[in-house]
């Protein structure tokens, strides 16, 4: 549905964007990561036709993206922000028509939305007047009002409340289901592990890593292993150095509950499961082994570490 | 309705509806009404009161060949004149020695009550003369005496024609460079107050972030032009209202709260059936006249709106251009003396030229479309060729078109800028980016 194409940008001479170059498929949400400062809000504002690229193209549905068609697209800005003066239920209209929707269609829409959030008593109060959380809601509606075919979300669930929050992303996957494709930016991992399936990581104006998040954890899981045992881990660990194994405890998942010790274990790429597995049955007692699969943080972390390491 | 559209008459309703337009909107015409009053008013006022001098004649000659008018009526008395002045039955006296034809130049003294009016003494001492030298002359015995008198007899008034001037005639220059002035007042305030209108209101947008969410649907070009032609039509709106009113005022109200013999002397002043002999309050009479013709104000209003229009236009894209660069309008008071200084420029020499519309400086500056608007407005009441004002209006119209493009391209990129003060370098690199 939209293919950026080696695009790149830059600000007076700072590089926001280089050659970055990744395909969002129709349907399903698509994961836009990467540390502050990447460039993932320029790449956003390329996407939504508020800045042009210096060099490459954006392909909407295999066509050059033109004003045109960001009547198809939803955009909720990181920075949210409405017309304070105005009221809700004039400016919900405002934009709606800015997107292209007649006077009639946008009204009976409104109507739908702001009975399904139980807000209809706002309709003639000011901006101003709402909570912040309220003028969260008016923009969320404002966003995807006018029936996308593409929605953008930059750091969708920043200030908004756990409750708020669960319900914007019951919303987001109801809209999935419904054919809508999404491309959200976000710094929660847990979220893009919950909610996407594609991903693209920008680090430093460069797309270091991109594709399906299962397989980009299977990926970067492979030689990765996790053992349960009861038993002293360190003559594990010895045994497996001495031996023909060679390994990597995972810190972080090393912990020991009930007299269980849990361990994660990469294994040099020559190394098989089996191997590892009967070499440990004989010195602890195993409880259970399983893949450990990295979460999104690790990969997000790792990624970019070694990123910055080959500059 | 397209997007420029939507964008236009949201900035248009939002401001219109606000009280404090609404109530300055009403407001100022009571204001101009009470200024443009003034000269009516002031003529109304200058009627002075009805006078009562006594005369106590002891020569016997005067009193009877003295004249009164309607505001000044000599009356004979008798007995002590002090009692009768302080009985408020006479204002003031005038004792009239019995020796007066006499002596070559004999002193009086008039009394009165309150302050004595400048032209009673001249007007008694001149009438007191003539009786006295008539009454020598009647002592010559000279043949068919009153004939000759009445032959001799010459009235001298002297009218005011400025050289200075083009036109030559116009006795009217005082009140035209007035209206130059006020107008190209105006205008300095309207290019002011709404072209800053316009720069805060982007540095709110800017500020409250509802700027990204516009530009997702609108591009930044229509919504700068949107912004400016909705502040433009508001602008427009009240100068409008501005104008009915006072030409409502002028059309009706002027002539109901004049006296009618000033409205016919200003009908016949129109006609040129005037006899300026007859009257001594010319100035007054031609003020009115201009004030009540609604041909000449509709004209000037014409005038004043394409100015207003074009000149609103230019400097309400350099004020765009700041307000975009700016994120508080602290911050924006340094790259704003840039537009201002121009601006006051303008008016400065509006008000220096009023006396010589014609001048070199003020047709090149009433051609230069930053100055432009001002200046051209405090010309036009003048009487100037009319090829000017078009030629001027035809280079500020290109110039606005210049200028919008030139603050698209600063303001596009501006009003992603957030966090560092910009100079003006800065803003002449960012047009510069594709």
């Amino acid at each position: 549905m939209l293919q950026i194409q080696n695009v790149s940008k830059s600000y007076s001479g700072h590089q926001a964007l280089t050659d970055v170059s990744f395909n969002v498929p129709e349907g399903g949400i698509y994961g836009l990561l990467g540390p502050n400062g990447a460039g993932k809000t320029t790449l956003i504002r390329i996407i939504n036709h508020i800045t042009a690229p210096d060099t490459g193209q954006i392909l909407f549905d295999g066509h050059s993206l033109t004003q045109n068609d960001v009547v198809n697209i939803g955009y909720l800005p990181e920075e949210r922000g409405l017309y304070k003066k105005m009221k809700v239920g004039e400016q919900a209209l405002f934009f709606a028509r800015l997107k292209g929707m007649s006077k009639n269609d946008a009204l009976s829409e409104l109507k739908k939305w702001f009975e399904k959030f139980e807000i209809s008593d706002w309709w003639n109060k000011k901006v101003e007047e709402l909570s912040k959380g309220m003028a969260q809601k008016i923009q969320f509606i404002v966003t995807v009002l006018h029936n996308p075919r593409l929605l953008i979300f930059d750091e969708p669930f920043s200030g908004f409340d756990p409750i708020n929050a669960n319900l914007l992303k019951e919303e987001m996957l109801k809209l999935r289901d419904n054919g809508t494709t999404i491309i959200f930016s976000t710094h929660n991992m847990n979220s893009v592990e919950t909610l996407c399936d594609n991903i693209t990581l920008i680090n430093k104006s460069r797309n270091i890593l991109s594709g399906n998040v299962d397989e980009i954890r299977r990926e970067q899981g492979a030689g990765r292993i996790a053992l349960s045992f009861k038993g002293n881990e360190n003559k594990l660990l010895d045994a497996i150095g001495t031996d023909v194994i060679s390994y990597d405890v995972v810190v972080p998942d090393k912990n020991v509950t009930d007299g269980i010790t849990n361990l994660v274990l990469k294994l040099k790429p020559d190394v098989s499961f089996q191997e590892i597995i009967s070499l440990a049955n004989n010195i602890v007692e195993l409880e259970s082994f399983s893949r450990a699969l990295p979460s999104m943080d690790e990969i997000f972390i790792n990624a970019v570490k070694s990123a910055n390491q080959n500059e | 309705m397209n997007n420029l559209g939507l964008i236009i008459q949201r900035e248009y309703l939002e401001r219109v509806r606000k009280k404090s337009f609404i109530v300055t909107t009403l407001l100022m015409p009571v204001f101009m009404i009470i200024l443009m009053g003034a000269p009516a008013a002031i003529m109304l006022l200058n009627t002075p009161e009805h006078n009562k001098i006594g005369i106590v004649d002891n020569s016997g000659v005067v009193l009877q060949h003295l004249q009164s008018n309607e505001i000044y009526e000599f009356i004979p008395i008798t007995g002590n004149p002090q009692d009768k002045v302080d009985e408020g039955e006479i204002d003031g006296y005038i004792i009239i020695p019995s020796d007066i034809g006499k002596t070559s130049s004999p002193v009086l003294t008039l009394y009165m009550n309150n302050a004595i009016p400048l032209d009673l003494q001249s007007s008694l001492s001149s009438q007191i003369n003539n009786i006295i030298e008539n009454d020598k002359l009647l002592t010559y015995n000279i043949q068919n005496l009153p004939e000759i008198m009445d032959a001799v007899k010459t009235n001298v008034r002297i009218n005011e024609v400025r050289l200075d001037k083009d036109e030559g005639e116009s006795l009217a220059s005082n009140l035209s460079f007035l209206i130059g002035m006020f107008m190209s007042f105006l205008l300095y305030m309207f290019l002011i107050m709404y072209g800053q209108m316009v720069m805060t209101s982007i540095i709110e947008e800017k500020n409250n972030r509802v700027l990204e969410l516009v530009v997702s649907s609108v591009n930044p070009n229509q919504l700068m032009f949107g912004k400016i032609t909705g502040i433009g039509l508001v602008a427009i709106t009240q100068i409008i209202i501005w104008g009915v009113i006072m030409a409502f005022v002028s059309t009706l109200l002027m002539p109901a709260i004049l006296p009618d013999d000033v409205l016919y002397q200003v009908s016949q002043m129109r006609s040129g059936s005037l006899d300026m002999a007859q009257v001594d309050n010319y100035d007054t009479l031609n003020a009115i006249s201009m004030l009540t013709n609604v041909g000449f104000i509709i004209q000037l209003f014409l005038w004043l709106i394409l100015f207003l229009v074009g000149g609103f236009l230019l400097y309400a894209a350099m004020f765009a251009a700041v307000g975009s660069a700016v994120d508080n309008i602290q911050d924006a008071s340094q790259l704003q003396s840039f537009i201002l200084i121009p601006i006051i420029i303008a008016l400065i020499v509006s008000v220096s030229i009023g006396n010589a519309p014609n001048s070199a400086l003020a047709v090149w500056l009433s051609m230069i479309p930053f100055t432009s608007p001002m200046v051209m407005m405090s010309r036009i009441p003048a009487g100037i060729e009319l090829w000017q004002p078009w030629v001027s209006a035809i280079i500020l119209y290109a110039s606005f078109i210049f200028m919008v493009w030139f603050a698209g391209k600063i303001y596009r990129i501006g009003i992603f800028m957030y966090g560092k003060k910009p100079n003006v370098k800065d803003l002449i690199k960012w047009a510069r980016y594709k």
